[in-house]
């Protein structure tokens, strides 16, 4: 079957949520990734929203983090405290974040382009729950699509950690040790993080891509794995479930 | 660290001199009066120009949209905004020209519905003073509010340029020496909630999720509080587990029937998302703007002539069934 990006990215994100996990997702291609993965593979896993919903059984795609959709058939219908403190206790192992930019160590930006913070060029919402899902959340994921405005060395604002300046900036700013970022999944490639210089880290290219397009489209140096595998392909049964079930609206995956 | 402080004093609540627990106690009501009133009466009588404002709900999900729009036609002027998630209660304050001053964790957006085009032109102008905080930060703000302490540590903003422009500072562990950030207590001049039952002396049940209410409605100086409908004090007794506002922190009980349209209302009605595109696309031109909140705002006397201009009764059927996943 043909796909498009969107397709590409949530297909091969839902295979990193593996099941007795939880996840803290938004709206979006996130929430997409999120119900593909408990539709495909992993029934058991956890899905909560920031604004308080825990284990909904989602009839459809969610407008709003806060709506009722995210607590439809749930568990508990809670409050913004309580996930955000059971992120904080470190009991969540996955949120997922988009933003404007973001460097080579994972840092977001999603508040402003500009120099002036009070008059900035351009604004965005800013952090909303990004930077506490990225302070507290043990492993930390992005869906993006892959261009140099996006991929730049230096960002204008950073709203959200990643690896700040590099091995040990973390813990040394204060956040709680042992998370961040742990994988950027664009519509060119899958990227890691180094364990030594918590720089990107090319893991495996899609289909039809080449080392040159994913350099071309980054404005920083990258390292590449070893051992550079081939990204895989979204199955039909993926597609087929995230077209019927998962999004039959095309609210996400129409912009792919 | 000069910048700081100058924003410090400019954007967030401060205690006014006054301690809030000396607030509490004479201004707050012990006896349980009949609080029953009009939206046009709370906002005249409780809401001044160049108050601090905290609004309930999550961006377009179980908002006092009746409150803002009175704001919006009394002309509120120089509020300062807790901004929570504020989405479409932003771009409502925004339209009105009633915000001067806003805390920043999320603005200028409506999720998955796109951004506001006069709330970014509102911030990028330089009109209105900014600080950056997160969602868990003002939670906690508010948590700390009502827990009657100044200040919580919290683990999260550590590192990043949302730290470098919010008014947090960094301290220590007195018993571990790790690092923390102290965000400052935000008692809000006014809390404005939207709930689904309240008894007429402001007892009041949210089904659903709380988002940050239980907080905020603890740390506001005034209250004020709409209902979907009004029950006998007798309803609330019958089941007080599920009472999450108590009286003694309301000072003003409204029912306004869907009275979180076009937002969302959880078990009550959908958001109307045709009303929030057809907003967010008169904001292209400004003379649709200004046609389009004559319309719908200011050419009405309230919020029941409000809900006529959307298509009354019948409209708001559609979106109770949308909520309710019936199958027609």
């Amino acid at each position: 079957m043909d796909y498009n990006d969107m397709e590409l990215m949530i297909c091969l994100a839902s295979r990193y949520l593996e099941d007795d996990s939880i996840v803290v997702v938004g709206t979006g291609a996130p929430c997409a990734a999120a119900m593909l993965a408990q539709k495909m593979y992993s029934p058991r896993l956890m899905i909560m929203f920031e604004a308080g919903g825990i284990g909904p059984q989602l009839p459809s795609m969610p407008i709003s983090v806060g709506d009722s959709r995210t607590f439809y058939r749930a568990l508990v219908a809670s409050s913004m405290p309580e996930v955000m403190e059971t992120c904080q206790r470190g009991l969540v192992d996955y949120t997922f974040l988009g933003g404007a930019q973001i460097d080579q160590y994972g840092n977001i930006n999603s508040t402003m382009v500009g120099s002036d913070h009070q008059k900035p060029k351009v604004r965005f919402p800013g952090s909303g729950g990004a930077n506490d899902l990225a302070s507290f959340c043990w492993k930390t994921m992005m869906i993006t699509p892959h261009d140099p405005r996006r991929f730049t060395e230096k960002i204008d604002f950073i709203t959200s950690p990643g690896y700040l300046t590099g091995p040990g900036a973390r813990e040394a700013a204060g956040l709680p040790p042992g998370c961040g970022p742990y994988k950027v999944i664009t519509n060119l490639c899958i990227i890691g993080f180094d364990d030594q210089t918590k720089r990107m880290k090319v893991e495996s290219m899609h289909p039809g891509i080449t080392r040159d397009a994913i350099i071309d489209n980054t404005g920083f140096e990258l390292l590449w794995a070893e051992d550079l595998a081939q990204s895989g392909v979204p199955t039909n049964d993926e597609l087929k479930c995230l077209r019927e079930e998962v999004d039959p609206y095309r609210y996400i995956i129409g912009r792919g | 660290m000069v910048k700081l402080l100058v924003l410090t004093e400019i954007v967030f609540t401060q205690h006014y001199g006054l301690d809030p627990r000396e607030y509490f106690r004479d201004q707050k009501p012990r006896k349980m009066i009949e609080k029953l009133t009009t939206v046009n009466q709370a906002v005249s009588g409780l809401i001044n120009d160049g108050d601090y404002i905290g609004v309930g709900g999550f961006g377009a999900n179980r908002i006092p949209t009746a409150v803002l729009h009175e704001m919006v036609r009394q002309k509120k002027k120089n509020l300062g905004l807790a901004g929570h998630t504020a989405t479409h209660d932003f771009q409502i304050l925004v339209a009105g020209e009633c915000v001067n001053r806003c805390d920043i964790a999320y603005v200028v957006g409506l999720e998955a519905r796109g951004l506001s085009k006069i709330a970014r032109q509102a911030i990028e102008s330089g009109s209105i003073d900014i600080t950056e905080w997160t969602n868990a930060a003002l939670t906690w703000r508010y948590k700390a509010a009502a827990m009657g302490v100044s200040f919580l540590p919290v683990r999260c903003m550590l590192g990043t340029d949302t730290e470098k422009y919010s008014a947090a500072v960094q301290i220590e562990c007195p018993f571990t020496g790790s690092k923390y950030l102290a965000v400052p207590a935000l008692f809000p001049d006014v809390g404005i909630i939207h709930v689904h039952r309240a008894d007429v002396y402001g007892n009041c049940q949210i089904d659903g999720i709380m988002v940050a209410d239980l907080d905020l409605a603890r740390a506001a100086h005034r209250l004020i509080i709409t209902t979907e409908r009004l029950v006998p004090n007798e309803y609330i007794r019958r089941d007080p587990a599920r009472t999450v506002i108590p009286y003694y922190l309301v000072d003003a009980i409204i029912e306004v029937p869907f009275g979180s349209y076009p937002g969302n209302m959880a078990y009550e009605y959908f958001s109307d998302e045709d009303h929030l595109q057809e907003w967010l696309k008169a904001e292209n031109d400004p003379d649709t703007l200004s046609a389009f909140l004559n319309h719908h705002i200011y050419g009405v006397k309230d919020f029941n002539g409000y809900l006529d201009t959307i298509g009354g009764l019948t409209r708001l059927q559609e979106l109770r069934i949308l909520e309710n996943l019936i199958e027609k």
